[in-house]
């Protein structure tokens, strides 16, 4: 169960989240849309902190942070709760595709490397790149970094996975494979919240989609209601223009 | 001009060779500990220690805006009239204490700027799977700054071999000071250091071909 209550960032004087509540459920999958700049990508990054909230209330599983006295024992808390997909991929790139996906079962999980290791070659066989085991980030295609990276998240087997704008960075050729793979993340009920411009799939794995504009979720609900009839004049814009 | 006494620069080189293993260990042990010193230097000036910050600046510009010879005369001579603890530092020692700390604040500017050149998604990345501090500099960041850093490293350990040869003015016979002797005694001082001379060449010349090999293996993950 995630619940977030007043989550509010600012950037100077620019309120980029202003007071958002949300609640997810296990399992749940969740996808945000909304026009660039309206805060989508600021609430994944605070859920996590890698951008800093400046109020609100989080609350993953059984870790719970007020955002305002957070220390560092809180963040590392709440990011070892979540696992991110980068938009640009962000593979660590001294280590190989395996090593990846390791560092977090050993450096953080305190796993065995042996452990470990089973475990990465489990995940690349389920990303398809099993092959791919001992490359560098730099020897692989968009699309293969971003099923390497997915995978990384996957292994970690948190509570909540965020997924930011995970294709937008990829040419077109590639998109599909990880979109692949996400569908099949989503398959196995793993909490996803996701961040897209892709509508039709958005259609399609979402339990519910939230619509954002100005730092607020302004309307949510399951992705036939909401894309077929939407009610805010706003969220009608918008989708006329995404088609 | 006279011609060039051949025999007696042969003769010299087995003796000057002799004190390379000297003139070595003090410049890797030196580059060792300058290594491990500006390392915690560059991650000081990077994340900021309140408190520490003001301290790593001022040991940085003392070190850089100072003569690698006078910092050797403070430590060897005039150190221990204040220190008594320290009237039992030998010339190798105070040596290799000076280049660390000489060197440690030239190399540790290197690695504060590598470090910043290590792209903001790599830090942002080891952050997210939650990740201390402590081991994304260690394990991610690091590692990254160094292949940005090697070439400039390397140059100031080439520079350090040779900072090695003032050792010869604290009473250490290292190779300055076994030429100097051996110049003193038969009057060919251009033999002498023209002797000494390319064999410091050919050490340095030796290290570049490393360098070439270090870089590679250090840019292995970023090879297309």
């Amino acid at each position: 169960m995630i619940r977030v209550r007043g989550l509010t960032k600012r950037f100077g004087t620019t309120t980029v989240l202003d007071d958002i509540d949300l609640d997810i459920a296990d399992g749940e999958r969740v996808v945000v849309i909304g026009p660039s700049g309206t805060g989508k990508s600021t609430l994944l990054r605070c859920l996590n902190f890698l951008d800093r909230p400046e109020a609100g209330r989080i609350e993953i599983g059984s870790v719970s942070v007020d955002a305002a006295r957070a220390g560092r024992r809180d963040i590392l808390a709440l990011r070892r709760a979540t696992s991110f997909v980068f938009q640009n991929y962000a593979l660590f790139a001294n280590r190989t595709a395996k090593e990846n996906i390791m560092e977090a079962l050993v450096t953080v999980q305190g796993r065995s490397k042996a452990e470990a290791e089973a475990r990465a070659m489990e995940v690349l066989g389920e990303t398809g790149l099993a092959d791919k085991a001992d490359s560098y980030p730099a020897a692989l295609s968009g699309g293969q970094q971003q099923r390497v990276g997915i995978g990384r998240a996957m292994a970690i087997g948190a509570e909540l996975m965020l997924f930011d704008e995970p294709t937008s960075a990829l040419d077109p050729e590639w998109v599909g494979e990880v979109l692949d793979l996400m569908r099949r993340v989503a398959e196995r009920r793993q909490t996803m919240l996701i961040v897209t411009h892709e509508m039709s799939f958005a259609r399609e794995i979402a339990d519910r989609i939230l619509f954002m504009d100005g730092g607020r979720i302004v309307e949510q609900g399951p992705p036939a209601d909401l894309l077929s009839s939407p009610r805010d004049e706003r969220l009608q814009r918008f989708l006329r223009r995404v088609g | 001009m006279r011609a060039l006494d051949l025999d007696y620069m042969l003769g010299l080189v087995p003796v000057i060779l002799g004190y390379v293993p000297l003139t070595l260990f003090m410049a890797a042990v030196a580059m060792v500990c300058a290594l491990i010193l500006a390392s915690l230097l560059a991650v000081e000036r990077v994340v900021r220690v309140p408190g520490l910050d003001w301290l790593v600046i001022l040991f940085i510009s003392f070190f850089r805006g100072t003569p690698l010879l006078v910092q050797l005369f403070l430590f060897y001579y005039g150190l221990p009239q204040v220190v008594s603890v320290l009237t039992q530092i030998n010339g190798v020692t105070a040596a290799i204490m000076g280049l660390t700390l000489h060197f440690a604040a030239y190399m540790a500017e290197a690695i504060r700027a590598a470090i910043t050149g290590v792209d903001r998604s790599q830090w942002e990345a080891a952050q997210s799977i939650g990740m201390t501090q402590g081991q994304m500099m260690r394990r991610i960041v690091l590692p990254q700054a160094a292949r940005i850093a090697a070439p400039t490293l390397v140059n100031y350990f080439i520079d350090m071999i040779k900072g090695t040869s003032l050792a010869f003015t604290l009473g250490v016979t290292e190779m300055m000071g076994a030429t100097q002797k051996e110049a003193s005694g038969s009057f060919l001082y251009f033999e002498a250091f023209l002797v000494v001379a390319v064999i410091y060449w050919i050490i340095v010349e030796v290290l570049s071909q490393g360098q070439k090999q270090l870089e590679t293996r250090l840019g292995r993950a970023f090879a297309r």
